[in-house]
């Protein structure tokens, strides 16, 4: 009885003074109300400043509570983690903001007739009208600088992969690089020159080349960085089997990443698809239904939210649906990253039993 | 079925490095051949060779000749793909094709290279399977992927895949390196039972191995890191463990460096 008093007793060098789970949780709740406190007694009325007041304490809360309990180097590490959780909601607030006010404000006039009706004659100051033309205009353009844009750069990182060796897979890599820095607007203004060279009147499939140009570099990158993964033992696995190089890459490599390929091609269609400046000038825009892209104006989803705001002088009807539009576009480019997803996931490679 | 192999003066290289030179030996059909050396003396490199898999290496290159029943592989006009479809090889890792099941890996080598019929494949599958002894483990389960199965049942699956294409020669670098001891069992036995069918070349670090599988062996050298590897001797198994005819190999086998 006595020895065992004298064991607990005795100072172990493995243990040591520890905070409760819960401590984050109440330093946190702590630091929020003394940070609403602080900005309401001095006067700041933005509730940014409050939360990044908030945020402030929180980290010095925590390094001081730590480091008297627990010793200066468990401080630091929760410093860190605590660094960590403030700069994933400094991350995550905007985002949930921006989808927050976009459905809120979005969904007022958004319904089947508004996606399944064009502008037609309706004013951009009145009531009424819809998205049709544009969605027509966006699945057109996107879809057509998909497939220009997508099997060249696929075919490029093959290439670049594969059999790149020298000097030309160095300067193909090197202008892949300096296309990824090409600001859309000049993509534009290159398509733009060709169409004046042979005067030629603003249609959908000019915006198409535009958007393909931006599209290439992103989708060369994303699929070199997949086909780099496949190992190489893959490789020479069929290789030493006989196959032929071509035969190789098409029917072990490129199954191998596909999923990976996948999800890349379909975050550069998401990014194309939000695209205005191209469209703006290729493309023009038009109130009504062209359902032919190789002739004459038509709209885009951007391209419509962009003319809604610039052109309705602050009526409140052109308002939401420049807003209803924008949801359209976001739930569009997420049902693409879903179906990316979905994609990658059903193309993995197998690991159950 | 199982031809000779004769190299004369074959010297590889990588880039600029000279990773094996001149080297010299006939590889018999319907035999085991193991190669043993230190570790970089370039054994995997000669190996590579036999198959033209070394080119495949960027800046891999090789000088002199290797004679597959009296066809120079590295003669004008050979195609590296064709004799790979003559001389299989199995890799040191089992290397499954991940998104293949058990059935599909084993066909993957026909069905890659030309069209068969479903029925045709089957069979070629189950003898193969058979062949490596994995038949009885995997049969019900021929559609699941390949790469759920253990390291040695994987390995095993690597080899029905390579035998499938009916080569001439089969290349194996150190198969049982990545495998416990009864999976390592399995496939010494599945050596033996290959030899009857086709000429066998295997590359180990595990001498004990080599004394059990082999009909000859071949010991492999180098005089020192970054000189080129050299075959120092090559004779019956027995031989070269009772009483090889140089001392280095004496050495490295009694365990005096190495």
């Amino acid at each position: 009885m006595s020895t065992a008093a004298v064991t607990d007793k005795r100072h172990s060098t493995l243990r040591a003074a520890s905070l409760p789970r819960w401590t984050p949780w109440v330093i946190a709740a702590g630091s929020l109300v003394l940070g609403i406190g602080i900005s309401m007694a001095a006067g700041l009325d933005s509730q940014v400043q409050w939360g990044l007041i908030a945020a402030v304490l929180f980290v010095l809360g925590t390094f001081g509570v730590a480091a008297r309990v627990e010793g200066r180097r468990q401080a630091k590490d929760r410093v860190a983690t605590s660094l960590v959780w403030v700069a994933f909601l400094l991350a995550v607030v905007p985002l949930v903001s921006l989808i927050w006010v976009t459905v809120v404000r979005g969904v007022k006039v958004l319904d089947v007739y508004f996606l399944t009706h064009s502008m037609g004659v309706v004013a951009d100051t009145e009531p009424g009208g819809g998205i049709y033309h544009a969605i027509i205009g966006s699945l057109e353009q996107v879809g057509l600088a998909t497939l220009i844009g997508a099997p060249i750069g696929v075919l490029t990182a093959i290439y670049l992969v594969e059999y790149g060796r020298g000097r030309l897979a160095k300067a193909v890599t090197f202008f892949v690089d300096v296309m990824t820095g090409i600001p859309s607007i000049v993509a534009g203004l290159f398509i733009l020159s060709l169409m004046l060279i042979f005067e030629m009147q603003p249609f959908g499939f000019a915006g198409s080349l535009a958007l393909a140009i931006l599209m290439m570099p992103v989708v060369v990158r994303s699929t070199e960085e997949m086909l780099k993964l496949v190992p190489n033992e893959l490789r020479e696995a069929s290789l030493a089997l006989g196959v032929p190089k071509w035969r190789t890459i098409l029917k072990v490599v490129l199954p191998t990443s596909v999923g990976g390929i996948t999800t890349g091609i379909m975050l550069a269609v998401a990014r194309i698809a939000g695209e205005t400046a191209p469209v703006l000038l290729l493309v023009f825009g038009n109130p009504f239904i062209n359902n032919n892209p190789f002739e004459g104006a038509q709209a885009s989803l951007p391209l419509y939210i962009y003319q809604q705001f610039a052109n309705s002088a602050g009526s409140g009807a052109a308002f939401d649906r420049a807003w209803a539009a924008s949801l359209t576009l976001i739930a569009f480019v997420m049902i693409l990253n879903l179906v990316a997803r979905g994609i990658a996931r059903w193309k993995a490679p197998k690991t159950g039993r | 079925m199982a031809k000779r192999i004769d190299v004369s003066g074959l010297t590889a290289f990588y880039g600029s490095h000279k990773a094996i030179e001149d080297i010299s030996m006939t590889v018999e059909p319907r035999s085991v051949t193991a190669f043993i050396g230190p570790s970089g003396c370039g054994k995997s490199t000669f190996l590579r060779t036999l198959n033209r898999m070394h080119e495949v290496t960027p800046g891999g290159r090789v000088e002199g000749k290797v004679l597959l029943d009296d066809e120079d592989l590295y003669g004008a006009g050979i195609d590296p793909v064709s004799v790979r479809r003559e001389v299989g090889m199995v890799f040191q890792r089992p290397n499954p094709f991940p998104t293949m099941s058990i059935f599909d890996n084993v066909a993957a080598g026909l069905r890659l290279n030309g069209n068969y019929k479903k029925s045709e494949l089957n069979d070629i599958v189950e003898k193969s399977l058979k062949g490596a002894n994995l038949w009885n483990e995997v049969k019900d389960r021929l559609n699941k992927p390949g790469s759920g199965l253990s390291g040695g049942q994987q390995q095993r699956l690597c080899i029905a895949r390579a035998i499938a294409v009916e080569p001439d020669v089969l290349l194996m670098d150190e198969p049982c390196s990545a495998l416990d001891p009864i999976s390592t069992l399995a496939i010494e036995d599945l050596i033996g039972e290959l030899k009857e069918r086709f000429t066998i070349v295997i590359v180990t670090h595990n001498m004990q191995q080599a004394a059990r599988v082999s009909d000859r062996t071949a010991f492999f050298n180098l005089a020192a890191v970054g000189q080129p590897g050299r075959l120092i001797e090559i004779d019956d198994t027995e031989r070269i463990f009772s009483n090889p005819s140089v001392q280095a190999t004496e050495d490295y086998i009694s365990g005096r460096f190495g």
